[in-house]
């Protein structure tokens, strides 16, 4: 199966590693991530303004892209999939929003909200399947206790992202299991981390994520494991109860047995 | 612009509909900025209807606000009071200036792991 892929910049910078490792991991479970071309980013955050238009076009040059190629497209980062999912909402559901990006984009037929929008751990829930995931384990993590941390952007809101349960998801629970260590479940796993503040605000951000890892480790956890590479930032940050933090892609990689190969790459 | 068309600009700018609310507090039991507002998530509502945007505009609460929707997915009455700060957050770096952020600023605030997508999210946010 071939998919359209949208990295973003942040996998092409600081979170290289979340981006090669879902590569590789892709290949040995036999699907092909085709990155879009000439992709601009998402902006980071969802632009919340129901007037807003501008900041929307590079979300919606990506869907269109993958409508054209008839492929459904994947993102990786929270923030990424966040961003695109919610466009693309808006142009299926939103006529004002589709009319007048429409207007500005004047492609050869109108991008009405066609594409598919998949984040990489609903393709290994919704196409490869947990199930089968586990047989492709060659290394599994086992004895390993691991906390998901969920945050805001791949849940919220519930009626738009359909990722999962907004206050009660599984879906990386059972994608721990699925490679064979122990789910960790806290209560401040779908929780913010403080997102953005951390940049002019750094005490905010971690008095949050202080809550966040304090309260993992209180219920047993490990490590943590997240798909954004910004509450990956300010979890490490968090100064008083510090767990490891990895992206949820290198503990794939691990249990594929492919890690090594990808970190040579 | 006067009070009143502000207020009508920032329901046009959220589609919030205030009347909507009712007051149960959800929203600010919710918000995990609640003890660095001065005006609280339950209490956006109120300054939109009394046109009271000055304050609103000048209050501390829009820098606060995270988006995480925590507020926005656990309404029971459709509110979306993220919304609303967002809108006033809006008027304020659209209209009068008042960016939060400049890119001056930005040498200081890195460090060797910062991700590109705190910058984005932060410029995005905080300036027009």
């Amino acid at each position: 199966m071939k998919y359209s892929y949208y990295p973003g910049c942040t996998l092409k910078n600081k979170a290289k590693v979340l981006d090669r490792y879902a590569r590789s991991c892709a290949e040995v479970l036999g699907f092909e991530l085709e990155e879009i071309e000439n992709w601009q980013c998402c902006g980071g955050v969802y632009p919340l303004g129901n007037d807003e238009i501008a900041t929307k076009l590079s979300s919606v040059r990506v869907l269109n892209e993958a409508k054209e190629k008839g492929q459904e497209l994947v993102t990786v980062c929270s923030a990424c999939h966040h961003v695109i999912k919610r466009v693309n909402d808006d142009m299926k559901n939103v006529e004002d929003i589709r009319t007048r990006a429409n207007n500005y984009m004047s492609l050869s037929e109108p991008y009405s909200g066609e594409t598919t929008v998949l984040h990489y751990l609903e393709v290994l829930r919704d196409k490869i399947g947990f199930d089968k995931l586990k047989e492709k384990v060659v290394n599994p993590l086992t004895g390993k206790k691991i906390g998901a941390y969920y945050g805001c952007l791949l849940l919220r809101p519930g009626s738009v992202m359909a990722f999962d349960n907004p206050e009660n998801p599984k879906i990386m629970e059972d994608f721990i299991r699925a490679l064979g260590a122990e789910p960790v479940v806290y209560p401040y796993r779908n929780e913010c981390c403080g997102g953005y503040i951390s940049l002019k605000e750094k005490e905010m951000a971690k008095s949050m994520c202080d809550t966040i890892t304090e309260s993992a480790k209180g219920f047993g956890a490990d490590m943590l494991i997240t798909a954004c590479p910004l509450c990956m930032y300010n979890l490490n940050k968090s100064a008083k109860e510090t767990l490891p933090v990895y992206y949820f892609t290198e503990l794939l990689a691990e249990a594929l047995g492919v890690k090594e190969e990808a970190d040579e790459e | 612009m006067s009070h009143r068309d502000y207020s009508g600009k920032i329901k046009e700018i959220s589609g919030v509909n205030p009347y909507k609310c009712m007051k149960c507090g959800k929203c600010s039991a919710t918000c995990p900025s609640f003890n660095e507002m001065d005006i609280k998530p339950h209490q956006f509502v109120s300054y939109v209807l009394n046109g009271d945007i000055e304050a609103l505009a000048e209050s501390k609460s829009l820098w606060k606000c995270l988006s995480c929707f925590a507020c926005v997915e656990r309404c029971p009455r459709d509110v979306k009071p993220g919304k609303l700060i967002d809108a006033a957050r809006q008027i304020v770096v659209r209209e009068r200036g008042g960016d939060y952020l400049s890119a001056d600023e930005i040498p200081e605030l890195l460090d060797e792991e910062l991700p590109q997508q705190l910058l984005v999210s932060a410029f995005r946010r905080y300036k027009r």
